[in-house]
């Protein structure tokens, strides 16, 4: 494998992991800071902070990771560094 | 299952049918048990049936899956596709507490339980971004195997196999305890007796078979525990609204709470939906207590391992993605399913529930409180039978209708008493039992051979006999499992501490002792080996010395830190306190009662509540150091139980300790590192063969 495929393939892998933390510490944290004003807002009987922590974090964390797995493949694939 | 013996080849070209016939044969094996019990069988019976009939597969699949080769033991061979591996870890996360517990939780703290929802399902993504691919790639057996590798040598190794013990040991015991709970409801055995069946079931799953066999149990058992754990929430949903959802409906549950709540009384810091003020989950213990779980589930060992079985690095991503799927199925219906448990309750009492019809209305309550005094409690007293519950009642004065806050259900009974609270037969409630069980010896299963791998591989092949022959490490993992499983039996029969709290210790042993070494053993090429001693010595030593101390040795832990403690002792202010509180006793009339009052209000106001609480303190060990003969014993217990309260730093509660281990674990890996040598060039090397999938595993086992 040449060397620069392997330093690019490093620093892409790396630049979605810096992302993937963003949005773990949006949905895990930064959102349920402001649990009580989003109680203010109530959908289908659900005060949205309360829906958030409940189930909307959930559903992203489960999208996150299936699009993870995506993205990182295509960088190993764009690197030739994925697997036969 | 008979099928799966034919091959293993065979058995993996079908994994699809297997399971699909399987999961058709048990929801056929319920439809029978639901006909049994409409044609008259008794209660008792139907539940023997469900637990007998569902252990019995689980051993069948254990003994077909039996192996005599190291890679299929350790590793399940390597070829567990990612879609089953995600099931499986579904299973081996989802403990007897996550199925029994958590919606008990939920339905006790409302939107404060929902840190555990969070913690348990966020911490997947650190799992697939920053450990688990790597680990596979470096392709070792055990998690101590890495850290021995990436740190050169048996110390790294030996202190990793000591956190994994003492993080997954917690663990196994509150599963045990879990089985034996359910085990002694259902088939009505005493717990001790039920502690030692349940450990059976589990050891005929894992001891022959070893990874391969876990596996494919842990599969047929997410299966059942998922079943399991919709069905009720299904059919409260129908039930209460018509609609079949109930992750959709409990919007309609959560605003039928709240008006009942309101009839009931209560404040609004006491309703289901209101942020931190249940249970003493304040805004920062609730985000810490996230940030433990979360960084927890990403250093357990029983579920890093489960990514090692999986074909490719590939496959490992995506069989995070997968399990994390199978695990929201069950948590996102858990806030539901205590929503609708609360809804049945509230309207239960609303619809006049009083201590003469208690019997009729709510026959449940008390076959609970005869399975175990400690579980339901009404007028603040065990509900042992009519009799008691009336005289306790009297005496608080409580005479017509019950109010909600009269009865206190434990947390762990929530889910498995569900279907009976909501009048649907005791098919259900069987059902539920076997959902338990399932989880409860799924996530048992994995544990016990996370330490007894740990303890064969890591310690008596790699740091005693490297040159033990196949069969005799087999042997020799196989007498370790077994001698740990009775342990851990013993202890939990010995009913410490309550299971969710069990759990959520291993929570921070797991992330202050194991997760600095793994993150930065991978991102940081810097990370050498006396950082890496130092950052799990540090981290994992604060943790524990918070754990323990704050539990086991509260007064000594206050008397030493309470500097740091939301409630610092200074004698001038509790002087101070004493003479305004005496001067309130002393007044005279309405007047200089009012005055006195006001004082010390404003006293409070000036210098928080901390005060009075430290006030109490000394004035317990003052009691304890007057007391004489029989006196001491319970005073020393009430010294013992208050200083528990407000023995912390800086209030953050025992249960969410690694907040101080795991910073104290990074800074000490870092600063150590930084201080020391750089690794090798062979080690950076290394490292970046972990980090790009292509290629060989880094450590190729001698597999014969």
């Amino acid at each position: 494998m040449a060397e620069p495929d392997r330093v690019r393939h490093w620093s892409r892998t790396r630049n979605l992991m810096l992302v993937m933390m963003a949005l773990w510490l949006f949905f895990s944290f930064i959102i349920h800071f402001f649990v009580e004003s989003l109680n203010q807002i109530v959908i289908l009987g659900f005060p949205l902070g309360f829906y958030m922590a409940a189930q909307g974090s959930l559903i992203a964390f489960v999208i996150m990771l299936f699009w993870f797995a995506s993205a990182q493949n295509k960088i190993d694939e764009d690197s030739g560094m994925a697997e036969d | 299952m008979a099928n799966t013996t034919a091959g293993k080849g065979d058995f993996l070209n079908n994994l699809g049918r297997v399971y699909t016939i399987y999961t058709g044969g048990f929801i056929a094996f319920v439809i029978a048990m639901a006909i049994l019990s409409a044609m008259g069988v008794p209660n008792r019976i139907i539940g023997y049936l469900f637990m007998g009939f569902t252990i019995v597969i689980y051993a069948a699949i254990g003994i077909l899956s039996r192996t005599a080769e190291v890679g299929e033991y350790y590793v399940a061979g390597r070829k567990v596709p990612a879609f089953y591996n995600g099931m499986a870890t579904g299973a081996d996360w989802m403990s007897g507490a996550s199925f029994v517990g958590m919606a008990g939780t939920l339905y006790a703290l409302g939107y404060d339980g929902l840190a555990f929802v969070l913690g348990w399902t966020g911490g997947y993504v650190l799992v697939a971004v920053l450990v688990a691919p790597f680990l596979r790639k470096f392709g070792a057996y055990t998690v101590p195997d890495f850290l021995s590798a990436r740190y050169g040598g048996n110390i790294a190794r030996l202190l990793g196999v000591i956190v994994l013990l003492s993080c997954s040991f917690t663990y196994v015991v509150a599963q045990i305890y879990a089985t034996g709970i359910i085990s002694a409801r259902f088939l009505g055995i005493d717990f001790s007796l039920a502690v030692y069946i349940g450990l059976g079931g589990i050891l005929v799953c894992s001891m022959l078979g070893g990874m391969r066999a876990v596996t494919w149990t842990q599969v047929a058992q997410y299966i059942v525990l998922i079943i399991a754990y919709l069905v009720p929430a299904i059919w409260m949903s129908v039930s209460k609204t018509g609609i079949p959802i109930p992750q959709l409906m409990y919007g309609e549950a959560l605003q039928s709470i709240a008006a009942l709540e309101q009839a009931q009384g209560f404040t609004v810091a006491a309703q289901h939906a209101t942020p931190f003020s249940h249970g003493g989950y304040d805004a920062k213990n609730f985000f810490l207590l996230i940030i433990c779980l979360m960084v927890g589930t990403a250093s357990l060992p029983h579920v890093l391992m489960r990514y090692f079985t999986t074909p490719s690095v590939r496959d490992a991503r995506q069989s995070v993605a997968w399990s994390l799927l199978f695990i929201f199925i069950l948590y996102f219906t858990a806030p539901s399913y205590a929503a609708f448990a609360k809804w049945t309750m509230l309207d239960l009492v609303a619809s006049g529930l009083t201590v003469d019809n208690i019997a009729d209305k709510a026959g449940w309550m008390l076959n609970w409180a005869k399975a175990d005094a400690t579980l339901v409690q009404i007028c603040g007293k065990t509900a042992a039978d009519m009799v008691a519950v009336a005289a306790a009642c009297t005496e608080k004065g409580i005479t017509g209708a019950l109010a909600f806050k009269d009865i206190s259900l434990n947390a762990d009974m929530i889910v498995l008493a569900t279907p009976e609270m909501a009048g649907m037969p005791y098919v259900v409630s069987g059902l539920v039992a076997a959902g338990g069980l399932a989880a409860a010896l799924s996530t048992a299963d994995g544990l016990l051979l996370a330490i007894a791998n740990a303890l064969s591989h890591d310690v008596y092949y790699r740091m005693i006999d490297q040159n033990a022959p196949t069969a005799r490490r087999l042997t020799i993992s196989r007498v370790l499992l077994l001698v740990v499983a009775i342990a851990a039996a013993y202890v939990a029969s010995t009913k410490p501490a309550d299971i969710l709290a069990m759990v959520s210790w291993a929570f921070s042993l797991a992330a202050a002792g194991l997760f600095p070494a793994l993150v930065l053993g991978v991102w940081w090429k810097r990370a050498n080996t006396p950082g890496a001693i130092a950052g799990i010595i540090a981290g994992f030593g604060i943790t524990v010395y918070y754990l323990v101390a704050t539990r086991y040795g509260a007064v000594g832990f206050y008397e030493t830190w309470h500097g740091f403690s939301s409630t610092p002792m200074d004698m001038g202010l509790i002087g101070q306190l004493k003479e305004l509180t005496a001067a309130l006793a002393a007044a005279a009339d309405d007047t200089a009662k009012a005055a006195a009052q006001a004082a010390i209000d404003e006293f409070t106001k000036a210098n928080g509540k901390g005060v009075a609480a430290a006030a109490k303190f000394v004035e317990l060990k003052a009691a304890l150091a007057a007391a004489t003969g029989d006196a001491i014993a319970p005073a020393s217990v009430a010294l013992d139980k208050y200083a528990q309260t407000i023995a912390n730093w800086w209030g953050v509660k025992n249960i969410s300790s690694a907040a101080f281990g795991l910073p104290a674990g990074f800074i000490a890996m870092i600063v150590v590192s930084l201080l020391t040598k750089a690794p090798s060039k062979a080690m950076q090397d290394m490292i970046d063969e972990v980090r790009m999938p292509r290629g060989k595993q880094v450590m190729e086992e001698k597999t014969a």
